[in-house]
């Protein structure tokens, strides 16, 4: 039998990977933003194993919002991803610094 | 080792496998692609989790939607990708270092003695009759109905910022103004001119 743990521990690796994908692709933000992908794709492993192992059907509810505000989250990036590059020609990110923050 | 331990351990190592290949490899092609096998093993995993709803969902609205939304928008931006490789392996070191660093300290909390079977024992597996879509409708209709109208405005607000965002005018774009088309009058269109007839000479 799998224990809750494991399903647990997956999603750690998964989370400790993604934070790792942004230190090493720091100049690539579509990069940046597939990690923050997967990310929320490991906290959705960890509710889905804790609403299984609690019987409790409220996790997956949570799941389900978390879906909607990723898919919302990648559109809003991506597009401003796209007028990005259009006006600057380039996505890298040490030349995004016009506001000099 | 049952059926169960063999599916969740092929598909783990298959997703681990494949969202460290999503960080490293070269191409953001093949980082969306590698992103798709993710989302396709996790998939497999939360079937074993009994949330099929959510399954099939994560493989329609991540793989279908999501997933070809950054194919697009990599394919159609033209990346410098050498230049962004430059400070890969300069960041390689201190990348590891936080992956080990987070996952040790992850591990010491969540581990077997917290988290185990002998603490949460596996709930029983429910009648072939069982339908997650059906309970899932039914918590989402009635508790969560609120904050499934407020999902329904954030997707709303998504499709008009994003189209907002990128809709571009051209000045020399030809269009019709559907305003001045209805608003047109007779005047504007023919003119009536009295004349003389012409005489064959």
């Amino acid at each position: 039998m799998i224990a809750l743990s494991d399903y647990l521990i997956l999603g750690a690796i998964m989370f400790s990977l993604s934070v790792a994908g942004i230190f090493l692709n720091r100049k690539n933000i579509i990069i940046i933003l597939m990690s923050i992908e997967l990310m929320l794709l490991s906290v959705n492993i960890n509710f889905i194993a804790f609403s299984h192992f609690l019987g409790d059907l409220s996790g997956q509810v949570f799941v389900f919002f978390i879906l909607t505000v990723a898919a919302a989250e990648a559109a809003i990036g991506l597009a401003i991803l796209v007028v990005l590059f259009r006006n600057k020609r380039t996505i890298d990110v040490d030349e995004l610094d016009s506001m000099k923050g | 080792m049952g059926f169960e331990n063999i599916v969740f351990y092929v598909f783990a190592a298959i997703m681990l496998f494949s969202a460290a290949m999503v960080i490293t490899v070269k191409n953001p092609v093949q980082a969306s692609l590698f992103l798709v096998l993710t989302f396709f093993s996790c998939s497999a995993i939360w079937m074993l989790l009994e949330a099929e709803f959510l399954a099939i969902t994560l493989v329609l609205v991540y793989v279908g939607a999501v997933m070809v939304l950054f194919l697009f928008v990599v394919m159609m931006l033209d990346i410098n990708v050498a230049r962004m490789r430059a400070a890969f392996m300069q960041y390689l070191p201190i990348g590891i270092a936080v992956l080990v660093t987070m996952a040790v300290m992850m591990f010491m909390v969540i581990g077997p003695e917290h988290f185990g079977l002998d603490r949460i024992p596996a709930p029983a597996r429910h009648a072939a009759d069982y339908n997650n879509t059906r309970e899932l409708g039914l918590v989402l209709y009635t508790v969560y109905v609120y904050p499934f109208e407020i999902a329904a405005v954030i997707l709303l607000v998504a499709i008009v910022a994003a189209i907002a965002l990128t809709l571009r005018r051209r000045p020399k774009t030809k269009y019709q103004n559907p305003d001045l088309q209805v608003a047109v009058q007779r005047n504007d269109r023919i003119r009536i001119i009295k004349m003389e007839s012409e005489q064959p000479k």
